[in-house]
């Protein structure tokens, strides 16, 4: 045994181990999130099944088995159930029921004993609606203005066809809704804005005024005639309903305006499904939340985040790196620059809910609230600036990714050799020349390893954003095409809120945990692309410094 | 050092024979009682010395002798250490290069330096060589490519890289590097070459090739060599200047120096008795 430790092995079998442990943590947490996200677009069989209520009674369910889970006899029973059995424990079923406007419920646990055989019909159908969830049934018949159309077995296709008409109608109505009529409110308040100005600075003559005046005919008079259109895309997107009938034999009309998909799981092969899956998926990445976050995409947020983290390294990189240059190779070294340079790492451990604290004290009610003052009197008491946006949760994050990119610039410029220099300027290169064709071009590197791990640091950061800009949903994305395109005041949205936002604050907790993994998965990946790109950009950087050894 | 070896020195200048008389009449740099200080240590005592023009001198001396540092006034490499500080005059052209109104850059162009450690930039073999070109505002690509092709000739490395000047610097063996950085210093067309130690890194044949060029470059240049190797000093050199405990013990023709020296210390030194 003493043989044995004297010889080293313990100390290889030690660490070898703790390469291990921390490889399984991250595989774990990429499973896991992969595992629980991803199945989530998968489309799900939808089970019919016969139940015995606790009165005795039997009735019929439909509904997709999400989950099993083993529970005590005692405690069913105490519930009410009257089960026979010897055993202790036997299984019970969490199975989403969906017509949550019918039902009243969405999710529901149901004992195995109660439970009938499970069949799987082939005509089921699934039906995701724009609003109150999931609705599952058979489909009957197709109706045009309340009179059928299609029965029976042709009903399907008829529905497929009236399906993408009223997508396509409600896209339209959507895009006049949003994009259009968005862009005359925003000229309107623009015009309002003009006028205000013109009113403080008492310049408003009546000539002016009646331009104003003319000029917000003009968009008033593009509301009414968007208005209209969008009256008729409506009418025209109501004509057409389904009829559905549910478990207990009702049959329930949908007005196909209000649905946003359908399908039959249990009839689709195994090629359709995985048609489907990257139709749900892409649809996922690319498409508006819906229902308090609990369905559609987040887009909106993937989007917000990306941009955050851009503009954050904007600001960042330039700053650090400009920082870094002075305390290394201008100031002289000192207590006063030791002191700084402590300070500065101690400023990558204070918690980021502090930096939250500090953006909203200062950069949005000190300087958002002079910006306001200064430059958009006429919006007050609106606040433009002065409240939480992009901009602020920009800025604090570089405030906070800081220390990062100081830290590893001055590294990577402590790590330029002494020969290297003396030798350009023996060349007859001042310091500063010097600095911008060796030096510098040498520490790059190190400059993107750190912006690196600001990046990894910011695009992960909730906390303080939460108090800097972030929302539940924003109204609109920070980047548009209205003038002047990037909006830095606006809020927005962001992955690792929703996730939060998604998991605690939503009012479906059972529909919503597949879409916190699947979220968390994207922030993962994103996180994880945004460095891939910065890493690639610094090995090409290497690459050209190749065979300098330490850099 | 006490006065009676200064003496020596002194007398030894002045005892130069006719012929070298002759040949020392076009001075490159003249010290004149240079004191440097590190902080509160002195660590150059009185030096003064000509330097013959187009001539290859060398310093010799034991490590810590303050051989190098005198190497490194002559193009103020000192002004980069903050506690270093420089009396007496360095005259080049009858100029002082400590005054207060020498553009150090353009000095430096005019005095070029290579270093103990092959230090070529991590670009390409072209850009290490046009880097004070460019930094002179030459970008004219004729220009460069001339200027480019002249100074790696005249370092001797111009067949062994033309096909591949766009490769980097770093990828040339110890011995092209230190001739690429020779080729560096040499673009500039400077009058004075300080070379520190040039082959002290380097392998035995690297080594013959730096001497090679060194004894072709002294027509076109004022070349001073500090090296730790007495039979390098005595195979490239026509002065030699034993240094000791940062003095000028003494200066002359290397064959006098090496066949009769006039110091018992230089002898000592020589002789491998101390050192």
């Amino acid at each position: 045994m003493r043989n044995w430790y004297k010889s080293g092995e313990p100390w290889i079998w030690a660490t070898a181990g703790a390469v291990a442990l921390s490889l399984v943590a991250v595989y774990a947490v990429v499973w896991l999130t992969a595992a629980r996200g991803l199945t989530h677009f998968w489309p799900k069989p939808i089970a019919e099944v016969t139940l015995q209520e606790r009165d005795g009674s039997t009735s019929r369910l439909i509904g997709e088995i999400r989950e099993k889970e083993e529970v005590s006899l005692i405690r069913l029973r105490e519930q009410g159930y009257k089960i026979d059995s010897k055993n202790l424990f036997t299984d019970r079923y969490l199975v989403k029921l969906g017509n949550k406007d019918l039902t009243g419920i969405d999710f529901k646990w149901f004992p195995a004993p109660m439970l009938g055989e499970f069949t799987y019909p082939k005509d089921m159908v699934a039906i995701e609606r724009r609003e109150w969830g999931n609705f599952y049934g058979r489909l009957k018949a197709v109706k045009e203005t309340g009179n059928v159309v299609a029965e029976g077995p042709v009903a399907w296709a008829e529905m497929e066809k009236r399906l993408v008409r009223s997508n396509d109608l409600f896209r339209q109505a959507l895009r006049i809704a949003k994009s259009d009529i968005g862009k005359i409110n925003y000229a309107l308040e623009r015009v309002r804005l003009r006028e205000r100005k013109l009113e403080m600075t008492n310049e408003l003559t009546e000539a002016a005024k009646a331009n104003f005046v003319k000029e917000r005919g003009a968009r008033e008079a593009e509301y009414a005639v968007l208005q209209q259109r969008l009256e008729l895309i409506r009418r025209d997107i109501e004509r057409d309903s389904v009829s559905i009938e549910t478990s207990d034999g009702q049959l329930v009309d949908i007005p196909l305006a209000k649905i946003a998909d359908m399908y039959m799981p249990n009839a689709m092969s195994v090629w359709q499904k995985m048609g489907f899956y990257v139709h749900k998926f892409y649809e996922f990445v690319s498409d508006d939340p819906r229902e308090a976050n609990t369905e559609g995409g987040i887009f909106p947020a993937i989007f917000g985040t990306v941009m955050m983290v851009l503009l954050m390294s904007v600001m960042v990189t330039p700053l650090g790196i400009m920082a870094a240059i002075y305390m290394r190779e201008y100031a002289k070294p000192g207590p006063v620059i030791r002191t700084i340079r402590i300070s500065v790492n101690n400023l990558a451990g204070v918690p980021s809910i502090v930096y939250g604290v500090f953006g909203l004290g200062f950069f949005v009610y000190v300087l958002g609230g002079s910006i306001d003052e200064l430059f958009f009197a006429a919006a007050l008491p609106a606040p433009t600036f002065g409240s939480p946006g992009l901009l602020w949760a920009s800025l604090t994050l570089a405030l906070l990714t800081l220390p990062v990119v100081i830290v590893a610039t001055e590294e990577g410029l402590s790590r330029v050799p002494r020969t290297i220099r003396e030798g350009s300027l023996a060349l007859g290169a001042t310091k500063a020349e010097t600095l911008g064709r060796t030096v510098l071009p040498m520490a790059s590197p190190a400059m993107m390893t750190g912006l690196i791990l600001a990046v990894a640091r910011a695009a992960g950061e909730v906390a303080p954003l939460m108090l800097v800009g972030v929302v539940k949903l924003a109204p609109s994305l920070p980047l548009d095409g209205s003038f002047p395109f990037l909006h830095l005041e606006r809020k927005f949205m962001h992955l690792g809120f929703h996730i939060y936002d998604v998991g605690f604050q939503s009012p479906n907790v059972e529909a919503a945990r597949p879409l916190v993994y699947a979220t968390a998965l994207l922030l993962v990946i994103i996180i994880v692309v945004l460095n891939l790109a910065a890493i690639r950009l610094r090995n090409r950087m290497r690459e050209k410094l190749r065979g300098l050894e330490g850099v | 050092m006490n006065a009676a070896t200064r003496q020596t020195h002194a007398m030894k200048i002045d005892n130069l024979d006719r012929a070298q008389k002759d040949d020392t009449s076009e001075v490159a740099i003249r010290v004149e009682n240079l004191d440097l200080y590190y902080g509160e240590a002195k660590a150059l005592n009185k030096v003064s010395m000509t330097i013959p023009k187009k001539r290859v001198t060398a310093f010799i001396g034991p490590s810590g002798c303050g051989k190098s540092t005198l190497l490194r006034c002559f193009n103020r490499m000192n002004d980069l250490v903050d506690i270093c500080r420089v009396e007496g005059k360095i005259l080049l052209d009858e100029k002082n290069i400590y005054d207060r109104d020498v553009n150090v850059a353009l000095l430096r162009r005019r005095v070029g330096m290579v270093f103990q450690k092959p230090n070529p930039f991590p670009k390409s073999i072209y850009e290490n060589v046009a880097y004070g070109l460019r930094l002179m505002g030459i970008n004219n690509r004729s220009v460069l490519d001339e200027a480019v092709e002249k100074a790696l000739r005249g370092a001797a490395l111009w067949n062994e890289v033309k096909d591949r000047l766009s490769e980097n610097g770093m990828s040339l063996s110890g011995g092209q590097q230190q001739r690429l950085v020779i080729a560096r210093a040499i673009a500039l067309e400077p009058d004075i070459l300080l070379l520190d130690e040039p082959a002290s890194a380097l392998d035995p044949i690297s080594t013959a090739k730096i001497e090679e060029l060194v004894n072709e470059m002294k027509d076109q240049y004022t070349i001073i060599i500090v090296t730790h190797n007495m039979q390098q000093a005595a195979r490239v050199s026509d002065y030699t200047a034993f240094m000791y405990m940062g003095e000028l013990i003494e200066v002359g023709r290397t064959n006098d120096v090496f066949l009769k020296p006039t110091v018992k210390q230089t002898e000592d030194y020589i002789t491998g008795r101390f050192g």
